[in-house]
Formats: C-alpha cells, sequence, structure tokens
C-alpha cells in the first residue's frame, strides 16, 4: 500500500485532456476531474471512471485506444505528463496504477504526437505507418507447406535470446512519440535485428535493410540523433543496441552493393 | 542504397566526418600545447609544420570537405526531423535526451561561425579590427608566440575563443559518443564505455584549448 492512500482511502485527481473531434480538426486541452479513484485502479479504469461521469453528464466520454489491458497487445497509447505510459519503468499505460499518483495530482493527458501519427480522435492516433514497415520490411518469405522438423534449421541460444528480446516489441509506438525527431528506429531496429540474428531471416537482411530505410521515410518518420528517448520510454526493454544493429546492417548493406556483391533492388522487397 | 540521402547513410557521413574532425582537433591541441614550452616551443612547432606543405594542403582539404558535408547534412536532418515532429509536447519531460544533444545544431552553427573566424584571424589574418602584422622572431622564424599573445591579451578576442571551446565542449560531450552508435559500434555493454570516453575527451579539448587564452590573458605564460 502506497503511503499516499489507505487501503480505502480514495483521491481525486484533476485530468488535462487533448479533446480533438477528429483528423485535422483544431483540439484543445479540457480539464476534468477524476473523483473516487483508488490506489488500485489501474490508469485506463480511472479513465473509465471519468467516461462514465462524462456520459452521465450527456458528454463526449475521451476517446482512448486499449485492447488487452494487460500489457502485451499495444493498443493504449497516451501521454502521461510529457512521457508515453507515464514513465513507469516497462510499463504500459494499461498495466500503470493510480497508487504512482496522489491525491489532488494533476496529469496532463496527450496523444502520441508525430507526423507519421495523424491523431484520429483524442488520444487515439492512426498507427498505420508501424504496419506499413512490416508489411514492407518486416517478414521473412518462405515457401508454404508442410510444418518443418523442429531443429531442421539449429538456432544457437544467444541468438534466440537476442532474437526474441527484439521481439518482444509491442508495436505501442511509444518511441516514435517520445523521440524528438518523430523517428520509427527503435520499432525498426527491433525488427531488423531479430530477424538478421536468426537464420531465416539473414537470407534477405540487405534487401530488408534497405526497403526499411526506405519505408520510414516514405511514412514520414524522422531521423535519428542517438537520444535514447526511445529505450527510455519503452515498455518493453527495447534496448538501443538494436538501433545500432541497424545501423550496422545498412552500412554492411551499403557496401556489399557499391561493390557490386548484392542488388538490394529485386528479390525480396515486399513489392 | 544511397550513401547521402538515405537517413542512415546521412547519419554515416555525419560520424565519418565528426570522427575526421574530432582527430583534427587532438591533433591541433597536441600542436598548440607546444606553446606552453614558450615562445621557442611554438615557433619551432609553426616552422616544422610550415616545412610540410602536403600535409599542410592535404589536412586542409579534407577538413574543408568534412566540414562543408557535415554542415550541410546537418541542416538537411535538422529541418526533416522538425517536420517530422512538428508538435511538442505541452509538458516538455524528456528521460534521456541531454542539454548538449537537443542543441548539436546550435553549437554546431557557431562552431561554423568560429571555424571560419578563426581561419580568416590567425591565418589569413584579416578580420577587420584585429589584423595581425606578421613579425619574426630573432631566428628569423614566424613569431607565432608573439602574434598569439597579442591576441589573446584582448579580453574581447580571449572570450571569444573561450566561449567557442565551451560550444566545442558541448558538441562533443553527445557528439563523441554518439558516433559510436551511429557507425553501429555499440551494443549494451560498450555504452557506458563510451560515453566516458567522449565525456573525458570533450573535457580535455575544453581544459587543454581553454587554458591557452586563459593563461596568456592572465599573463601566466612565460615567454
Ligand atoms: C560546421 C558546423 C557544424 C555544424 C552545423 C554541426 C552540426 C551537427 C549536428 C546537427 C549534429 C547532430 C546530427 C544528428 O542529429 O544526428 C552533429 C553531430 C556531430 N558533430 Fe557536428 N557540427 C558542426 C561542426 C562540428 C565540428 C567542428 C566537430 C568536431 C570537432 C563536430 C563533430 C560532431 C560529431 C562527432 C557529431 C556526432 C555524429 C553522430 O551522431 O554520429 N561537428 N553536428
Ligand atoms: S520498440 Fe518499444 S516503444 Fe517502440 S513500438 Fe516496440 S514496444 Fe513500443
Ligand atoms: S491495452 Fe494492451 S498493452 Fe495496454
Amino acid at each position: 500500500m502506497s503511503a499516499h492512500a489507505t487501503e480505502h482511502g480514495t483521491m481525486n485527481i484533476k485530468l488535462i485532456v487533448w479533446r480533438q473531434p477528429a483528423r485535422d480538426k483544431p483540439g484543445r486541452f479540457e480539464t476534468y476531474e477524476a473523483k473516487n479513484i483508488t490506489p488500485h485502479h489501474s490508469f485506463l479504469e480511472m479513465l473509465d471512471v471519468v467516461n462514465e461521469d462524462l456520459i452521465k453528464a450527456g458528454k463526449d466520454p475521451i476517446a482512448f485506444d486499449h485492447d488487452c489491458r494487460e500489457g502485451i497487445c499495444g493498443m493504449c497509447s497516451a501521454v502521461v505528463n510529457g512521457v508515453p505510459h507515464g514513465g513507469q519503468e516497462r510499463t504500459t499505460l494499461c498495466q500503470l496504477h493510480m497508487r504512482k499518483f496522489k491525491d489532488g495530482d494533476a496529469i496532463y493527458l496527450e496523444p502520441w504526437r508525430a507526423r507519421a501519427f495523424p491523431i484520429l480522435r483524442d488520444l487515439i492516433v492512426d498507427r498505420t505507418a508501424l504496419d506499413k514497415l512490416i508489411q514492407v520490411a518486416g517478414f521473412v518469405s518462405c515457401h508454404t507447406g508442410g510444418v518443418p522438423d523442429g531443429n531442421a534449421i539449429l538456432v544457437g541460444k544467444p541468438e534466440a535470446d537476442y532474437a526474441m528480446d527484439a521481439a518482444a516489441c509491442i508495436g505501442c509506438g511509444a518511441c516514435v512519440a517520445a523521440c524528438p525527431n518523430g523517428a520509427a528506429m527503435l520499432f525498426a531496429g527491433a525488427k531488423v535485428a531479430q530477424l538478421a540474428e536468426l537464420p531465416q531471416g539473414q537470407v534477405e537482411a540487405p534487401q530488408r535493410v534497405a526497403a526499411m530505410v526506405k519505408a520510414m521515410a516514405d511514412q514520414g518518420f524522422g531521423n535519428c540523433s542517438n537520444h535514447y528517448e526511445c529505450e527510455a520510454a519503452c515498455p518493453k526493454g527495447i534496448e538501443v543496441k538494436f538501433i545500432a544493429r541497424l545501423n550496422r546492417e545498412f552500412t554492411k548493406a551499403l557496401c556489399q552493393e557499391k561493390i557490386g556483391a548484392i542488388s538490394t533492388t529485386t528479390a525480396a522487397s515486399g513489392d | 542504397m544511397r550513401l547521402l540521402s538515405d537517413s542512415i547513410g546521412r547519419k554515416v557521413v555525419m560520424a565519418i566526418t565528426g570522427l575526421l574532425m574530432v582527430l583534427f582537433v587532438v591533433g591541433h591541441l597536441l600542436g598548440n600545447l607546444s606553446i606552453f614550452a614558450g615562445a621557442d616551443g611554438i615557433n619551432t612547432y609553426a616552422a616544422k609544420l610550415q616545412a610540410l606543405p602536403l600535409l599542410v594542403w592535404a589536412t586542409r582539404i579534407v577538413m574543408g570537405a568534412a566540414v562543408l558535408f557535415h554542415l550541410v547534412i546537418s541542416i538537411q536532418i535538422t529541418l526533416e526531423n522538425n517536420q517530422a515532429n512538428p508538435t511538442a509536447y505541452a509538458v516538455d519531460r524528456r528521460l534521456r535526451a541531454t542539454f548538449a544533444g537537443k542543441n548539436m545544431i546550435w553549437t554546431g552553427l557557431l562552431l561554423g561561425g568560429f571555424i571560419l573566424f578563426h581561419l580568416f584571424h590567425f591565418t589569413v589574418r584579416s578580420v577587420p579590427g584585429l589584423e595581425i602584422v606578421q613579425v619574426h622572431d630573432a631566428l628569423g622564424r614566424a613569431d607565432v608566440f608573439a602574434m598569439v599573445s597579442a591576441a589573446f591579451g584582448k579580453l574581447v578576442t580571449a572570450a571569444v575563443y573561450v566561449i567557442a571551446m565551451l560550444m566545442l565542449y558541448l558538441h562533443l560531450s553527445h557528439g563523441i559518443q554518439s558516433t559510436f552508435q551511429s557507425l553501429g559500434l555499440n551494443n549494451s555493454k560498450t555504452m557506458p564505455g563510451f560515453a566516458k570516453f567522449g565525456g573525458v575527451l570533450s573535457v580535455i579539448f575544453l581544459l587543454g584549448y581553454g587554458a591557452i587564452p586563459v593563461a596568456i590573458f592572465f599573463g601566466l605564460l612565460a615567454k
């Protein structure tokens, strides 16, 4: 139990929320009171309480994204007092609890902000741009057919662990929201690193990294300045070492292409 | 794939040109420190350097190209980055980004301005109001010691150089560690080491270069 509220104690929180009726419509901050919130409420449950009050009062509820509410789907997304997901280490917004706050706190709630993520309504943004990156460069080409034998392709334990760490990304986009440049390098780096580490993905590694870098520019993401805000905001602990890997894969592929050893425009470019 | 227009290609160019300039900064500092050996020290160093025109000109050409590429790309990517993140949050809270990192373009542009000024000041010797008449020492060598001493005797000139070195310190306290990440040489284990290396090196630059105008202005430098 936190020092801020006892088992039965409740708190009142002032919410300053970004309200925007639709894409390309002007938005503004509105202030609401979240009343009778217990420390056991999750952040999203707190918003549910506020929305019930708003509905009862005949007002528009605050629109926010969510699905699993257990930290695995990557849907929940809001910037809490300037930090995506609220800034508790390795925690999605749905897993953040109100015991982190105290009675009388004021909380600013904003949507992810980046050119590549247009706001659809209130706290909901369109993250299709991340899906596009996966469509263009986040896959391994393979023939369909019978299930291959287990262990037919051997993968060492360290490589498997590395790839698994990269694969932990849930695609929430907090890294983009946190980046001062609106870049998607952590998301892209995790996918490129995961696939380049495994035998199945190594075959297309140069084409993949070329396509990924091009797709990021096409989708309107910015460039990396190595601020590492993404790593600090990521709820899954994805590390910027994967961005270093992305840079390494890019440089390697570029050199190979320049000496004529490979082409990155043919083969699996996702078209 | 394109080195000069792909996002990561330009990042690699920024890192390589940055590192080239850092190498120059190391060499230039080692040479300049000969001023602490008095007039004979730095005048001998300068004469030896002038006797190697090939080295001098090769360095000038490589550095000129490095500065140009670094400058043009930095402006390009900074504009692109601002467009990719056009709206600021109401609460401006950063978890990891540093003052130095966030202000690379400003410390960089000031450095660019300083480089121009510095070249016109001590190499071309034609800054209006700060013109320098070349004198020679007893051995007939260019008297660099006298030139530098006269220049840094003025508060404004000494201050300009010290401020420029503060900019260099800020730029490189982010920049040096950043190059390892840009070139893909970084991982979670090496990161703290690179950060420390960059921090220490940039402090050495600040103290080493900064000491020259400060020592001269306060009359601490023996002839
Ligand atoms: C000519 C004026 C200069 C400008 C406008 C400038 C600008 C910049 C900018 C904006 C960045 C960050 C790039 C990014 O967002 O990733 C940067 C990085 C860097 N700069 Fe400069 N800079 C200048 C001069 C210098 C000088 C004189 C040095 C060295 C003595 C230097 C060394 C570096 C290094 C090492 C980096 C890090 C590169 C990386 O992130 O990989 N710069 N510069
Ligand atoms: S890298 Fe982290 S912050 Fe970015 S999308 Fe994946 S889980 Fe979210
Ligand atoms: S709602 Fe699924 S991760 Fe938060």
